[in-house]
């Protein structure tokens, strides 16, 4: 009865119900601006910064056409600003080949992460193993288990090791590296996705004289390709800004953008316009990615946690 | 006679199968020995070379690299050959063992060693065992202790994250309009390196003089808006970073999780007149707690790595107060190359690590979705 009745009294109030309803459709949206706000200042305040002069920095101006008159200071210093771009810029070169060497490095660590990856995932996923005394739950522990592993313990070896095999500073070196560090989140998302897929339409396959490749190539890999390309564009935004390993074990020649950026942090004397020019380049990439594949994103995120 | 036939047909052809099947039998008991042969003799011919006992070798352990990556293809072939199918099942799950092992066995073991030693990169005598030497001094040493109380501080800040983050899950799983704009918006920052927003927030909108922070920061009556310098404003100042980037990881963990949950639950305590405070705390939050520990417990993984916004904007001042365990190390690694004693600390840290992180799951794998 009381249940009804309250409801009832709560129709009879109308108008206050109506105001209570308002306010909290206020609050509500006013958070949500509000968090808009803390996330998105930072890199509009990066963005606008490579436009100014010192002028603007100093008085604090933030918007440009109404506070400051954007300029291309930033830009011309890495070469970029459309004054510039068809002259030789040795900075512009420099900042090219560690974007190139950043590229390279995340793409190939993320396509080897997923090759081998989802090979171990599937096996994983579909067939029972004994290695010893490890069974299947056993294996994915020992995968996933690297997750804890903190890059300081690899490091020093592994900078040994590679100047040993003459791999210090190489960009091979760098995709070994990386595809360690994220091959545990993709067997993780992976055995999640091939979790999901039914076992029939294999075992159809297998019927109708496909091999267990063959049925792994021609029909699980089509439906599973959603999962994989999740696994891969996660892969690619850690690989991407990866800095513990890059600044250990590359110098020259295979230095990645991050550690580009971090060095031209320490430095006292730089600009902060040009530094928000090269921290504006550095993240560009990823809000795009960020901004048009963010479906994937959530994907791999939420793989296995949720069920 | 019809029927005869074939049964001889498949007569003729069983004796051929089964010498070829034992063909491969032997191939498959030979591959395996050959190749670690193989591999054996180019790794003791090596070591041998280095060691200038003989005059004839590579100049760099490349080629054993190449001829591991032999090995492990012939151990790949000879379960084939002699297991069939299975051997074939185990094809999937051969590249990622070996390549995993080849990357975590060797470099963990050698550490090992070299954390036994004085390596100092800058000394010219170059690396002598030490026995305990390491131990002893990482039990006297302040700023590593120092290092590692700061990571049970910011490990205790994940609980503040976990809370605006839930928040936000909320705010986001509500009736609201434009919910995918608010989604990238508040899923941008994980997208960003944590150098790139050392410098973003903790170089630039966090500077003493020009930062849009410490301006506001001033108009909002604190005079002296110093982010870095006294020990417990760094530190948070440090935390709030963290947060900024890793906030959305644990959101998006938590609004899959709200919206996974079946709507009739809280549709039904409506009806029964509880208000929203009720029905979050009697309904939401323990359907919510498995994702909830599983989102915590990640986050606490990634965390005990934290090092990079440290690096770069404090380098664990003021003081060691805002240092990690990993920066800690890095600092001695890089500016004293001081590689024996950094090993040390490093392997020390993944003990701790090990330990706390089995203590967690044992005691947190209860409330979790799933296990491993």
């Amino acid at each position: 009865m009381s249940a009804v009745a309250e409801r009832q009294a709560q129709r009879a109030w109308g108008g206050g119900y109506d105001a209570a309803k308002i306010s909290a459709r206020v609050l509500i949206y006013g958070a949500l601006i509000l968090w808009t706000i803390i996330s998105l200042f930072p890199i509009y305040w990066t963005l606008t910064t490579s436009f100014k002069t010192a002028v603007n920095v100093m008085q604090g101006h933030l918007i440009p056409w109404i506070d400051f008159q954007p300029n291309w200071l930033g830009w011309r210093s890495l070469g970029l600003s459309p004054d510039t771009i068809g002259e030789i810029s040795t900075v512009r070169d420099e900042f090219l080949k560690r974007f190139t060497n950043s590229i390279i490095a995340s793409l190939g660590a993320a396509a080897l992460a997923v090759v081998i990856g989802s090979l171990a995932a599937y096996g994983l996923s579909r067939f029972d193993y004994k290695f010893v005394w490890m069974r299947n739950k056993d294996i994915s522990f020992f995968f996933l288990s690297q997750l804890i592993l903190p890059p300081v313990v690899l490091a020093m070896p592994f900078l040994v090791l590679y100047k040993e095999l003459a791999l210090l500073d190489t960009r091979i070196g760098l995709i070994l590296v990386y595809t360690l560090m994220v091959l545990p989140i993709v067997i993780w998302i992976m055995r999640d996705q091939f979790d999901t897929i039914p076992i029939e339409l294999e075992q159809a396959a297998l019927v109708d004289g496909c091999s267990v490749w063959g049925a792994f190539l021609r029909i699980v890999i089509p439906i599973a390709l959603p999962g994989m390309v999740a696994a891969f564009i996660l892969s690619v935004i850690l690989c991407w800004n990866e800095y513990f390993f890059a600044a250990l074990l590359t110098s020259t020649n295979a230095k990645t953008l991050p550690v580009m950026v971090a060095s031209q942090t320490g430095s006292q004397g730089i600009s902060w316009w040009s530094m928000a020019a090269l921290s504006t380049a550095a993240i560009a990439p990823l809000v795009v990615i960020g901004v048009f594949l963010e479906r994937y994103i959530v994907k791999g995120l939420t793989a296995g946690a949720v069920k | 006679m019809n029927t005869a036939l074939p049964e001889t047909a498949g007569k003729v052809h069983e004796p051929l199968m089964r010498s070829q099947a034992e063909a491969n039998g032997a191939w498959g008991r030979i591959l395996p020995w050959l190749s670690s042969l193989i591999l054996a003799v180019i790794v003791v011919w090596q070591i041998l070379y280095k060691a200038s006992v003989i005059a004839v070798g590579f100049d760099t352990w490349r080629p054993v690299l190449y001829t591991f990556i032999l090995w492990a293809i012939a151990i790949g072939a000879a379960q084939v050959l002699i297991r069939g199918e299975r051997g074939k099942h185990a094809l999937f799950i051969l590249p990622a063992v070996a390549f995993t092992v080849a990357m975590v066995i060797f470099p963990t073991f050698f550490g090992l060693y070299i954390a036994f030693t004085d390596w100092n990169l800058s000394s010219l005598t170059g690396r002598h065992f030490n026995g305990l030497d390491n131990v002893r001094s990482l039990l006297g040493d302040a700023y590593f202790w120092n290092a590692l109380r700061n990571m049970i501080y910011y490990v205790l800040f994940v609980l503040a994250q976990y809370v605006i983050a839930f928040g936000l899950a909320l705010l986001l799983n509500a009736e609201i309009k434009a919910r995918k704009f608010f989604r990238v918006a508040f899923l941008l920052p994980f997208m960003l390196s944590p150098v790139a927003v050392s410098w973003m927030i903790g170089k630039s909108l966090m500077e003493y003089r020009f930062g849009p922070a410490a301006t506001l920061a001033r108009h909002l009556g604190w005079d002296n808006p110093a982010f870095f310098t006294s020990p417990w404003i760094a530190r948070l100042s440090i935390v709030a970073m963290d947060a900024w980037v890793w906030i959305p990881f644990i959101m998006i963990l938590l609004l899959a999780g709200l919206q996974a949950m079946p709507k009739e639950v809280t549709e039904a305590a409506k009806v029964d007149g509880a208000s929203p405070w009720q029905s979050f705390w009697q309904i939401t939050f323990p359907l919510m707690l498995p994702v909830s520990v599983t989102a915590i417990v990640l986050k606490i993984i990634f965390q005990l790595k934290l090092a990079d916004i440290v690096i770069n904007v404090t380098a664990g001042g003021p003081g060691g107060a805002t240092d990690t365990v990993s920066s800690f190390i890095f600092r001695e690694y890089r500016d004293r190359s001081n590689v024996g004693y950094g090993t040390m600390l490093a392997e020390f840290y993944l003990v701790i690590i090990i330990i706390f992180v089995t203590l967690l799951l044992k005691f947190a794998s209860r409330f979790m979705q799933r296990t491993t």
